[in-house]
């Protein structure tokens, strides 16, 4: 189960985790949208460690196609995102999204 | 201690304190500097993984790209300490106490979990472009063209969003 000597799976899994909540930990913490982007951009890359070192102990390489994929949709995402992150500030002229208060009852 | 494996200790040690810095760091365009320092170390993962063209890609899409869309906006907004978000202490908290427990179910369920090996280990240059490439055009053909499809939505998207309104309705 050893991926580089003395270096298992669940090294890797723990590296994964601990990126990974780093994440939701940033999400949920900062209130700058572009911030908050930048975070999940975190956990998407905790992901893609954990897929990679997935594929090297099953001698796979569908991981790191996977990977691949996952990094496709996170272009996409960002440039979709910012693009709304752009109409948001020319509109509120702020990215702090507790602003985004208008369907607040 | 061999090499990889101090490789390995102080890629994952600056991966996870730049990614600290990223979201602790009060000005944005430093969290964007930090943000890259991450994806460098992990793009140092995926070489000591012999991901060598995964390696590459990473760098040149998050590093190159994707990162330098984010600084682009970062400057175009004109964003920096001044405009400090405040964030609500029960909000500290509670982001806090979520992440945390997200760890710890992640750490226990990979502790008791056992992981079924593979049939044969992998070989050194499976992260060749030249394997990969046979995998991506063989095996996941149909994804591969809707992924391509994805990205000329997202393109189509973007350029409708940041496009000046002309008309007033």
């Amino acid at each position: 189960m050893e991926i580089l000597p003395n270096i298992t799976i669940q090294h890797y899994l723990w590296l994964s985790t601990a990126l990974f909540a780093l994440g939701v930990f940033g999400v949920l913490l900062r209130r700058n949208a572009i911030l908050m982007f930048m975070c999940i951009e975190l956990m998407l890359n905790a992901v893609n460690i954990a897929l990679v070192a997935f594929s090297k102990v099953h001698g796979d390489t569908s991981g790191q196609v996977f990977v691949f994929f996952i990094m496709v949709v996170a272009a996409a995402e960002v440039a979709v995102g910012l693009a709304i992150l752009m109409m948001l500030y020319r509109n509120l002229h702020t990215t702090d999204t507790d602003a985004l208060n208008n369907l607040k009852g | 201690m061999s090499l990889t494996e101090i490789a390995f200790y102080f890629l994952s040690f600056l991966a996870i304190f730049s990614g600290l810095a990223v979201i602790l760091s009060r000005n944005p365009v430093h969290s964007v500097l930090y943000l890259i320092v991450t994806f460098f170390s992990i793009a140092g993962h995926y070489f000591l993984m012999n991901a060598q063209f995964l390696a590459a890609v990473h760098i040149i899409v998050y590093a190159g790209a994707i990162m330098v869309l984010f600084l682009y906006v970062i400057m175009m907004l004109n964003l920096n300490e001044e405009q400090e978000e405040k964030t609500k202490s029960w909000v500290k908290i509670a982001a806090v106490v979520s992440s945390c427990s997200i760890m710890l179910i992640l750490v226990s369920l990979i502790s008791k979990s056992t992981i079924v090996m593979g049939k044969a280990p992998m070989a050194d240059d499976a992260g060749l472009v030249q394997n990969l490439g046979k995998v991506l055009y063989k095996d996941y053909l149909l994804p591969f063209e809707l992924a391509s499809v994805l990205f000329l939505a997202a393109m189509v998207g973007a350029v409708y969003l940041s496009k000046k309104e002309t008309s007033k309705s």
